[in-house]
């Protein structure tokens, strides 16, 4: 492709492209991983290795989380399909709103979501692996809506009418025709929600109960309560093996599915429900996911309500106030969830949106490496990098322990995957023939790139971002431990009032849990806008 | 990609690393870094009093629960994250120890600590700080339905309330390893195998953390709750009330006291302190009696010190436990993972 | 036969088909006229069942469709920019069709290959449509739809992206696959040279209406309006009449003549020529000899009676 072109400057262009991310995951993911596995295989006592991998335990809980993941991703994409749908196909009031709204599950907390669903499920379901399942696809519908809706709108929609005149009915034109359009982003979807389900941590152990384990569960059992950190050490390389082994086996499918040359502007795609069948479709579709993610999160509301016996805005009063639960007042807390959360945003699209680009342009063997290497902080354990860290970063000129950006570089490394997850498939779909008339029009390969590519890719960049923004203010896992107290976010806030005594702390953790839901809607749609009315899209 | 996009990239992405790396590891020996775990709490004034005194800048790091930070302890050994460690439970001290984490220091405080608390003759930690984990009820639930509320360890097992307890698994969770810590100290080495298994049978609820047992399960935390007896601290009456968003005159939540096991908190100064001087000015606050007797507000626990007044919430509602369950802590330290697999083995599996 | 009923269609307050009524016979081919925008495409999704109309209804053999999905209604499309499926092969995108219907794999394979055959790409079977040329591509979109034998071909603009050359020869292939198959047809198109070549009969189209129904020479001979005279070229239109270029009588020489010519156009083997009368009017003719005026001659101008067209 590059051929024809100036040779030093798509060097130059390369070496951008796989150099940043891979410089940066390299000093922020690989090297402290390494770091702590090393020293875990290292330390004595404990099981011996073999003895580890080799156990029946292991393989049941192996077992189980392979299992689980695979039918988490299932149920997300079955529960986020008709909305994602809608999406795709229909342009309706409050269209932007819906897409901001459906992110709010996804930036919860788990123990917050996990206390709401047991408020909510009926007694026989508050424990079991139905329980984790449905709690999976609470969190990650808004991984399908989004990614595959996106894509969906992009979809030219007379290839499925063709389809509709040479006798197909609504589901073999779905079957034989959307679906393998879809597949790339599809594929995409569930890679992420597999990966997220892979390493559920919080909602395995609350709805799951302590009958159930995954390896992230297990990881966090043998390094911080049993201290064996050659167990965890090698249960966390038995997560990797098969987090790569999936994440390769999806950036593979992901090449070979990506169809080009079909993708249009989503004005000239979505139009308004017309017919009282449609308008029915697309109320249908909304109000069930309405109704799925309604119902814990009212919930939600209700708990952070729920004081002195009544219901009232106690709690909301009183996270005005100075608290002896937090180093800062729980306003702070939102305001630095906003600034980590920008922060990590911009590492996010900048190193993220530089990987897609490259990983876009090629399908060698070892792009598809690389686009798996970026993958892999999704699956790792949260708990295992936070000490690799930890251990690595302790000494100059690498002392980063308690420095205040270090938490959006953690952050980052969860929403670079998603960023090239989202951003790729777009690329892909870019029709070869716009670059080649951009070039034959005169445009030097890197105006080809901001002219054709850019573009293009902005609205993904966009909804990459909005997705970064809003994961970025709900991690926790790492978040907890590298955020110093006295700047804590919102989820921190949260977590430090739930584990105090008394009705008013757990309603503001729960009022709390309300804040980062409207943080979230209101930035995520707010992220979403000012692409729309900058970059003018198309 | 220009050489100017370029140079942006650089501008973004390496230089705030750079100069940031640069804040975050200049440290000024004034500073001095508590490390500590989530639950840590001091109010502003009690901890810009303590900077005026000592004339220290005094930074803090949580670092997850108390298991969590001690791991990161023990990892970083020899180069710590800061100077001074809080939060070793009793049944950590031993691995603590081991863990060649700390330096001695004997503070001039530690006259004034009960004598019963000080369990490290070396004085690598000092206790700072102790709770008792009980059993405690919903007081409303059983006042409403005309039942007769537990009132010893043993009655748990009884048919009628057979369904009603909710504990924490000692694999996961701190209160729920001193609940089992608490059973073994009663029932002995080999028969609290029987509670257990009884405790099983009678439907127990097992939740991973506190968090859950208290504010979803119990009755008592949770209007959706439908668990009346849960394991928690005996200072729970006192945090009901003072957490109640009304003023009420009775608290809804009361204590099983033969159930409680003492758990001591420990702190000691990080081997490798930068500051190992102002290590010892901190620890010698947390033994002061300003320090001591904030901490059962802010922390829900009690002060190690003797003679040192509670606030009037806590002398009114939470009681004394005068005679907890206690094991030795080279005991714990021991047994502690073979007792837990064992319960595992009779609880869950 | 296909009838369409008073059939009205309007998008967000914008009507873009206004009470169009067309009826097509068994074995016609009808090709719809009229500039972009004029309400072509959604006559044809109207047909198709791809758009409901708010109004007026589509009959096909006495059978009111309206209750029919598009899948079931036996009428092909040839989309403008083709909508081939390009996740599929071109034999994939042909039997697509036939797929449908359940027809056994063989009976399938057959007719791909008689398809293949018909529109000239025999061999192509396995090749990706993303790598056909917009010919091919078009030759793919006109196979697919003719496979599983229409009841109604329907073509929007299929050759609107080709270039002229690609174009003319299409056309002639087109014409003589019409003949060949004996479908019913409905062809949109906004070149005249298409609508007059290929259509029985020629519907005029514009801003939603349909302006004028007839043969190809039923509509030259007559057109509805002014409009529709100059839209297909004839551009002297005067006191409601027009006047046909080639009864524009032009001569060199004889007396001082009584117009100047300002242009000489040659298209083919005729040329046009604008002359500007002395009287200010301008007028076009159509010369057919090898030797014409050139630009600056004065000439003499006549009109021939018979090439006047009253416009009612």
């Amino acid at each position: 492709m590059d051929r024809h072109r100036d040779p030093l400057s798509a060097r130059a262009w390369r070496a951008v492209g796989y150099g940043v991310p891979l410089a940066f995951l390299a000093f922020f993911f690989v090297f402290p991983l390494a770091e702590i596995v090393r020293r875990g295989l290292g330390s004595g006592g404990g099981e011996s290795p073999w003895s580890v991998l080799t156990d029946s335990d292991t393989r049941q809980v192996l077992w189980f989380t392979v299992w689980q993941a695979v039918a988490s991703t299932a149920l997300t994409i079955l529960v986020a399909f008709p909305a994602a749908y809608v999406l795709g196909r229909y342009e309706f009031p409050g269209r932007s709103a819906v897409r901001a709204l459906v992110t709010v599950p996804f930036v919860l907390p788990t123990v917050v979501v996990a206390l709401a669903f047991l408020a909510i499920l009926p007694q026989g379901l508050q424990r079991g692996w139905a329980a984790i399942l449905i709690a999976h696809a609470f969190f990650n519908v808004a991984v399908v809506v989004r990614v595959v809706g996106t894509f969906w709108a992009r979809l030219d929609p007379r290839v499925s009418e063709a389809a509709a005149t040479l006798g197909a009915g609504p589901w073999r034109r779905f079957r034989e025709v959307t679906l393998p359009l879809l597949a790339p982003a599809l594929s995409s979807a569930a890679a992420i929600v597999f990966l997220f389900s892979f390493t559920s941590f919080g909602i395995v152990l609350i709805l799951g109960g302590p009958a159930y384990a995954t390896l992230e569960t297990e990881i966090y059992n043998q390094a911080v309560r049993v201290f064996d950190l050659r167990a965890a050490a090698v249960l966390s390389l038995v997560q990797l093996t098969c987090v790569a082994l999936a994440v390769l086996a999806t950036t593979r499918l992901e090449a070979r599915l990506a169809i080009r040359g079909q993708l249009r502007s989503e004005r000239d795609v979505l139009r308004r429900a017309r017919t009282r069948g449609e308008k029915l479709v697309v109320l249908a579709s909304l109000g069930g996911l309405a109704l799925f993610l309604g119902l814990p999160l009212a919930a939600l509301v209700e708990r952070s309500l729920a004081v002195g016996g009544g219901h009232n805005l106690a709690a909301y009063r009183a996270l005005t106030e100075p608290t002896a639960a937090l180093l800062a007042t729980p306003w702070e807390a939102v305001l630095n969830s906003l600034v980590y959360a920008t922060g990590a945003t911009v590492i996010a699209v900048v190193v993220g949106g530089l990987a897609a680009f490259a990983i876009a342009r090629s399908s060698r063997w070892s792009t598809r490496l690389f686009d798996g290497l970026l993958m892999l902080p999704l699956g790792a354990s949260a708990v295992m990098l936070g000490f690799g860290f930890v251990i690595t970063f302790d000494r100059a000129p690498v002392d980063f322990r308690s420095a205040p950006w270090i938490v959006p570089v953690a952050q980052a490394l969860v929403a670079i995957p998603f960023v090239v997850r989202i951003v790729v498939p777009t690329l892909r779909a870019i029709d070869e023939r716009q670059r080649e008339a951009a070039a034959l029009l005169g445009a030097p390969p890197r105006r080809v790139w901001r002219e054709i590519d850019l573009p293009i890719a902005l609205r993904a960049l966009a909804v990459a971002a909005g997705f970064a923004f809003a994961i970025s203010l709900g991690e926790f896992g790492a978040t907890v431990f590298l955020a110093r107290p006295d700047r804590p976010t919102l989820p921190v806030a949260i977590f430090r009032f739930l584990g105090r005594p008394g009705e008013l702390n757990a309603a503001e953790a729960y009022a709390l849990a309300v804040v980062l839901m409207v943080v979230t809607a209101v930035s995520v749609f707010l992220v979403e806008r000012i692409r729309v009315r900058r970059l003018g899209w198309f | 990609m220009t050489y100017r996009h370029e140079a942006f990239l650089t501008l973004v992405v390496v230089l705030p690393a750079l100069g940031l790396a640069g804040c975050g590891s200049a440290e000024s020996p004034k500073d001095v870094v508590l490390v500590t775990h989530d639950s840590f709490v001091v109010s502003k004034s009690v901890r810009e009093e303590v900077e005026r005194e000592t004339g220290l800048r005094w930074r803090i790091l949580q670092s997850g629960d108390a298991g969590e930070a001690l791991t990161k302890a023990l990892l970083t050994a020899g180069n710590p994250e800061g100077d001074v460690f809080f939060g070793v439970d009793i049944d950590l001290l031993s691995r603590a120890l081991a863990g060649n984490v700390f330096d001695t220091y004997t503070p001039p405080q530690l006259g004034g600590v009960d004598p019963r608390y000080d369990l490290d003759p070396d004085h690598h930690v000092v206790p700072v700080d102790h709770s008792e984990v009980c059993a405690i009820y919903d007081r409303t639930w059983f006042t409403s339905r005309h039942l007769v509320p537990p009132r010893h360890l043993t009655d748990l097992v009884l048919r009628r309330y057979r369904g009603l307890t909710v504990v924490e698994n000692p694999a996961t969770s701190t209160p729920g390893l001193a609940f089992l810590l608490a059973t073994v100290a009663h029932y002995g080495d080999f028969s609290w195998h029987t509670f257990w298994e009884e405790l099983r049978a009678d439907k127990v609820l097992v939740t991973d953390g506190w968090e859950e047992a208290y504010n979803a399960r119990f009755t008592g935390g949770s209007a959706h709750g439908t668990y009346p007896i849960v394991v928690s601290y005996s200072t729970d009456p006192a945090a009901a009330v003072y957490f109640a968003g009304r003023k009420i005159e009775r608290s809804p939540v009361a204590v099983i006291p033969d159930t409680c096991f003492r758990q001591i908190e420990f702190a000691g100064i990080l081997r490798g302190a930068r500051n190992s001087k102002g290590a010892r000015k901190l620890i010698d606050f947390l033994l002061s009696e300003r320090f001591q007797a904030g901490m059962p507000l802010t922390m829900f626990v009690l002060p190690a010190r003797t003679g040192v007044p509670l606030p009037p919430v806590f002398r009114r509602f939470a009681p004394t436990i005068s005679h907890p369950l206690e094991l030795p802590a080279a005991k714990i330290g021991a047994n502690r993972d073979r007792w837990v697999r064992e319960w595992t083995d009779i609880v869950i599996r | 036969m296909l009838r369409v009923e008073h059939s009205t269609v309007r998008f967000d307050g914008r009507t873009a088909l206004d009470d169009v009524t067309l009826d097509v016979g068994d074995g016609e081919v009808v090709t719809v006229l009229g500039p972009s925008g004029s309400g072509k495409t959604t006559l044809l999704r109207v047909i198709a069942g791809l758009q409901r109309p708010d109004q007026g209804r589509v009959v096909l053999d006495g059978r009111d469709l309206a209750s029919v999905p598009p899948h079931r209604r036996g009428i092909g499309l040839v989309f403008q920019d083709h909508a081939l499926f390009h996740h599929r092969d071109v034999a994939g995108n042909v039997a697509f069709g036939l797929r449908m219907r359940n027809e056994p794999a063989a009976a399938i394979g057959r007719r791909v290959r008689d398809m293949l055959e018909l529109v000239g790409l025999s061999g192509f079977e396995d090749r990706s449509v993303a790598t056909l040329s917009g010919g091919e591509q078009q030759r793919v979109a006109l196979a697919r739809a003719l496979a599983p034998g229409p009841r109604v071909l329907l073509l929007d603009e299929p050759l609107g992206s080709l270039d002229r050359r690609l174009r003319d020869r299409l056309l002639d292939d087109l014409a003589r696959l019409f003949a060949e198959v004996q479908v019913t047809a409905i062809y949109v198109t906004h070149d005249q040279a298409e609508a007059f070549a290929l259509g029985d009969r020629v519907a005029v189209m514009r801003t939603g209406r349909l302006v004028q129904v007839g043969t190809p020479d039923a509509i030259w001979a007559q057109p509805a309006d002014a409009d529709l005279a100059h839209f297909l070229g004839l551009r002297n239109v005067r006191d409601g009449s027009v006047v046909r270029p080639e009864a524009v009588l032009v001569r060199v020489g004889g007396g001082d003549g009584n117009g100047v010519v300002l242009a000489a156009i040659r298209q083919g083997p005729t040329v046009r020529l604008v002359v500007s009368l002395d009287s200010g009017e301008t007028l076009e003719a159509l010369v057919t000899s090898l030797e014409h005026p050139e630009p600056g001659d004065r000439v003499s101008v006549e009109i021939d009676p018979a090439g006047i067209v009253e416009l009612p």
